[in-house]
């Protein structure tokens, strides 16, 4: 299946738009990404609110408003929540036969993990700024 | 068009597996993981909606409901980091020989109890 073509493309421009989900390497990479990233932010949290046993609404906002605090926050839903979407994406992908519901579906998610990513973005800069 | 051929999964076929047990629960921790998103939504925006929206969510995270989708999540978050490490690793082409990888999917499960363990030992709010 040789055509003329194939000698100017370099493997990565045949590999793009390839795979049973027709998009390449890039959905990979990024879940891969985001998954190493996921781990010390995920464990910082952990260990972080294990601490707040027994505080009050005052000592929880004087946490977060701590800058390092608050844009390892930033960090961890903005990392997990892409992560998340990229998963949900997949379980979608194997279990929706019917392309135009799996489209919609994976339209969906991402809708709602970009408005979730904004509310905590927003949420967690109106503490950090204004108390 | 919906192709009449069936999509994965296809498990009735299979016998059970270690490896396959910890791929389909790595599937179905990242789901509730991907679920429980919305109580760290809630909690962000209680704090930034002020002290009463922040007691609606304690009362309810502190209860015996909360507690249960608390150790749940970090249930799930420990097992799919465990096999999300696994996975990375097996990214580098190790770890596929069989033997191989049923003992990394038992370390999985090691991992995952572990470290939920250590933390509701650390958490305790009885002791």
């Amino acid at each position: 299946m040789a055509h003329s073509s194939q000698r100017i493309l370099s493997p990565l421009a045949r590999a793009r738009g390839a795979g049973s989900a027709h998009h390449g390497a890039g959905h990979w990479m990024r879940q891969r990404i985001t998954a190493i990233a996921n781990i010390p932010l995920m464990l910082w949290l952990v260990w972080s609110v294990v601490h707040m046993q027994g505080w009050g609404y005052a000592d929880v906002t004087a946490w977060l408003a701590q800058p390092v605090n608050a844009v390892l926050m930033i960090l961890a839903v903005l990392s997990t929540f892409y992560h998340a979407a990229l998963g949900a994406q997949v379980v979608v992908e194997d279990y929706v036969p019917h392309p135009g519901f799996r489209m919609g579906k994976i339209i969906g998610l991402r809708l709602f993990f970009i408005a979730a990513a904004v509310a905590s973005v927003f949420s967690i800069l109106k503490v950090a700024f204004a108390g | 068009m919906a192709s009449e051929k069936p999509l994965s999964p296809h498990i009735q076929i299979y016998r059970w597996e270690i490896t396959m047990l910890v791929s389909i629960l790595h599937r179905a921790a990242g789901v509730a993981l991907a679920a429980g998103t919305v109580l760290l939504v809630w909690m962000l925006l209680a704090l930034a909606s002020g002290e009463a929206a922040y007691e609606c969510f304690h009362k309810f995270i502190a209860g015996p409901i909360g507690a249960l989708l608390l150790f749940g999540w970090t249930g799930a978050l420990f097992f799919h980091m465990g096999n999300g490490i696994r996975h990375l690793v097996m990214d580098t082409g190790r770890g596929y020989a069989i033997p191989a990888a049923r003992r990394g999917a038992l370390m999985v499960f090691v991992f995952a109890v572990a470290m939920t363990l250590l933390v509701w030992f650390v958490a305790c709010p009885w002791q």
